[in-house]
């Protein structure tokens, strides 16, 4: 197969993951969190798009495990925002630093 | 660009064409930034208040600038941003139509009728209140 | 295009989604201040699932080429959520109620977190693994935080949300991983490859399970993957919590004994001794913690956590023994675990909680009734015969020995002393200490009540009477181990 090798799918993956984990855990914005999970999932997407076209290019499950995890991944959105729209109601505020009645 | 022999060796026939995107990258790069820092170096400096104004179509701007939009636009924009996800499925499901037959027409209506339940719902909850 | 068979076969799970649906709609159309005909609507419909779940008792169903499969492992834990889940319904009614959250949304959320958890528990594909952990904690987060205007419920939502999600991320990569090693997400077709393909050290396997684990042990909460889970008690609603560490904990071993059943049997050798270490660490840590709490709720939460720790210990030792044990315990652990839960529930004054240990002194002499099941669950948290607690721990401890894991038996032994000396503690506060300041209240409710008594009831009758679960559990496994 012409083209580009699996190989660099994988790593271009790997490092949007890496970003997207980097983002998760040193923003303190949760819309940025968020933003960071985001990114997380669509490494995920690439992985499964490359492996279907270069390991089972004759069956389906990759693309559509895909398509399901963009419709997941876009609820996920939804409700995250919802939350973190009821908290900066009251709060004024979407720092997780500041949000800290619990303590672990 | 055939006949060059050193860029052949460099890329290996199936990365040329990536290769073209490469330089067309790099240019586009540099033709924007090049021009903003011209400009940087050899423009006068002179700031004054009316020239730090935000500019909204030459009108003198009214009130905050930070505008605050109603909560009800962003539960717009969740709802029309599930609906906007949910036709993804729709896709590839025209694409095989003339292969699946009977069954997946009613499967993509059991599938519709589900969508249209959840927007019967958000109307009925106020969701679509445009206040 | 299914067959009737398939649809007969999956029926309860259709049911569910149906009711849940109704339930959504009748919200449209009933008048606030007779919600709770939605309880009982909801209630009705979990006894119909289960009954078509009895009716498909000893049936070895696969459905939609393998997607799916409905057999005895995935009705008894279905029977188990959908237990848990009625009871947390009754202890919900009145709660809601007098917090002034009773909405519709309620009973719908609670309704498809549970559909949830049944996909889990009968999923043959990673992705039906996936999208019923997705359908449960998406229906979770909402649930956690259904206080909107409670400062606290927000956080505990908020935290649960971007932890989860964030495992999430971690289960989906670990898919795909596997996906690429194996190519394809059958958990049947994994097992396949494996063998056939030769894949036994394949380190892009290895990963994508470790990766698979690190979700999943997010979702149980997994010493050291937890820190979620006390804040998140604490915040959400009491019905909620309980409801949370029951079936969100059931549908995630669940998935587990399916994905390690089905498709990673052959690294057995790989993965037992890592759960191994997860069990002990997770033991241990939610005891030593529990012990330094003075919040009910938050006790609870590192008590749940040792107990996933326990159970972790029956996957391990991985024969028909283990297994089965590891049903028993969870049924066991719903009733008691809910039943304490309900006691939270009953100990309060319209909206204001007590929740503190401290509210509980002098319930024994102020009402007995109550103090005396909370001492039963309590036994029973703590494993003191002859209560469900007891028993499970003992099936569970023995099927490790056998398995030749005498020395994490004999640690989660230790960790059950160290565990009994909170929850007697309780016990000791309720019956020989005198309320100091303000005295606690107790909200009297028919169906709370009858939650609580129906927990009493499973508890003791789990621990006297264990023969005929017992053998459910047992008859559950046959697919996977033949004996």
């Amino acid at each position: 197969m012409s083209g580009v090798p699996l190989s660099w799918y994988l790593t271009l993956a790997t490092v949007l993951f890496a970003i997207g984990l980097y983002g998760t855990l040193s923003r303190k914005n949760a819309v940025g969190i968020l933003m960071g999970i985001e990114l997380m999932l669509n490494a995920v997407n690439i992985n499964l798009i490359a492996f279907w076209r270069f390991i089972t290019p004759h069956l389906l499950t990759g693309q559509i495990f895909a398509v399901f995890v963009i419709t997941v991944a876009a609820s996920e959105v939804a409700i995250g925002l919802a939350l973190i729209l009821a908290i900066y109601r009251q709060k004024k505020t979407i720092d997780i630093e500041e949000i800290d009645l619990l303590k672990g | 660009m055939p006949g060059c022999k050193t860029y052949a060796i460099l890329f290996p026939a199936m990365l040329q064409d990536y290769l073209l995107l490469a330089v067309l990258l790099v240019v586009a790069t540099i033709f924007p930034i090049g021009g903003l820092i011209t400009a940087f170096i050899i423009r006068p400096h002179r700031p004054g208040k009316i020239k730090g104004d935000t500019y909204e179509c030459g009108l003198e701007t009214i009130g905050e600038t930070w505008v605050q939009f109603r909560v009800q636009y962003y539960i717009y924009a969740l709802v029309f941003l599930i609906f906007d996800i949910e036709t993804i499925f729709l896709l590839p499901w025209a694409v095989a139509y003339n292969q699946l037959g009977l069954f997946s027409l009613i499967e993509m209506f059991i599938f519709l009728a589900l969508l249209l339940g959840g927007l019967v719902y958000a109307w009925r909850k106020g969701a679509l209140e445009w206040i | 295009m299914p067959t009737t068979q398939e649809l007969i076969a999956i029926s309860p799970e259709i049911i569910l989604a149906l009711w849940a649906l109704s339930v959504m709609f009748l919200d449209l159309l009933i008048a606030q201040s007779r919600k709770s005909i939605l309880a009982y609507w909801s209630l009705l419909g979990l006894l119909l699932a289960g009954g078509a779940e009895f009716s498909l008792w000893g049936r070895e169903e696969i459905l939609f080429q393998g997607a799916f499969v409905q057999d005895n492992l995935s009705l008894f834990l279905d029977l188990v959520l959908l237990l848990a889940t009625g009871l947390s319904l009754l202890m919900a009614k009145g709660y809601i109620k007098d917090l002034e959250m009773e909405h519709g949304e309620y009973y719908t959320l609670t309704l498809f977190a549970t559909l949830g958890g049944m996909l889990m528990a009968g999923a043959g594909d990673l992705l039906i693994v996936f999208l019923g952990l997705e359908v449960l904690s998406l229906s979770l987060y909402v649930l956690s935080g259904f206080r909107r205007t409670e400062p606290m419920a927000q956080e505990a939502s908020l935290k649960y949300f971007l932890l989860g999600a964030f495992a999430s991320g971690f289960l989906l990569y670990g898919i795909a991983l596997v996906f690429g090693s194996t190519g394809t997400t059958l958990l049947g077709g994994i097992a396949v490859a494996i063998t056939e393909g030769g894949l036994l050290g394949d380190p892009l396997l290895l990963l994508g399970l470790g990766l698979l684990g690190v979700g999943l042990s997010f979702k149980v909460a997994l010493v050291p993957f937890h820190m979620w889970t006390p804040d998140v008690y604490e915040g959400a609603p009491t019905p909620v919590a309980g409801y949370m560490s029951v079936v969100a904990k059931a549908a995630g071993f669940a998935a587990a004994l399916r994905i390690f059943l089905s498709a990673f049997l052959q690294l057995a050798g790989d993965w037992t001794l890592l759960l191994s270490l997860l069990a002990l660490l997770t033991m241990s840590g939610g005891n030593i913690i529990a012990l330094a709490q003075s919040n009910m709720k938050r006790l609870l939460a590192y008590s749940s956590i040792a107990h996933a720790g326990y159970i972790l210990l029956g996957v391990i030792a991985l024969n028909s023994w283990g297994l089965s044990s590891v049903l028993f315990y969870l049924a066991a652990y719903g009733f008691m675990n809910l039943g304490a839960f309900a006691v939270i529930v009953a100990l309060r004054d319209g909206e204001r909680e007590y929740l503190a240990l401290n509210d509980y002194a002098g319930l024994g002499s102020r009402h007995p009734l109550l103090a005396l099941s909370m001492a039963i669950f309590m036994l029973s948290l703590a494993g003191v015969p002859p209560t469900a607690g007891f028993l499970a721990k003992f099936y569970i401890f023995g099927a490790a020995v056998q398995a030749g894991y005498g020395w994490l038996a004999i640690l989660a032994v230790l960790n059950s002393v160290l565990a009994a000396f909170y929850y007697l503690r309780v016990i000791v506060i309720m019956y020989m200490r005198e309320p100091a300041g303000q005295v606690a209240k107790m909200t009297h409710s028919p169906a709370l009540a009858l939650a609580i008594f129906l927990a009493v009831i499973g508890t003791v009758q789990l621990g006297l009477f264990p023969a005929a679960v017992v053998e459910l559990a047992q008859a559950s496994l046959f697919p996977f181990l033949g004996s």
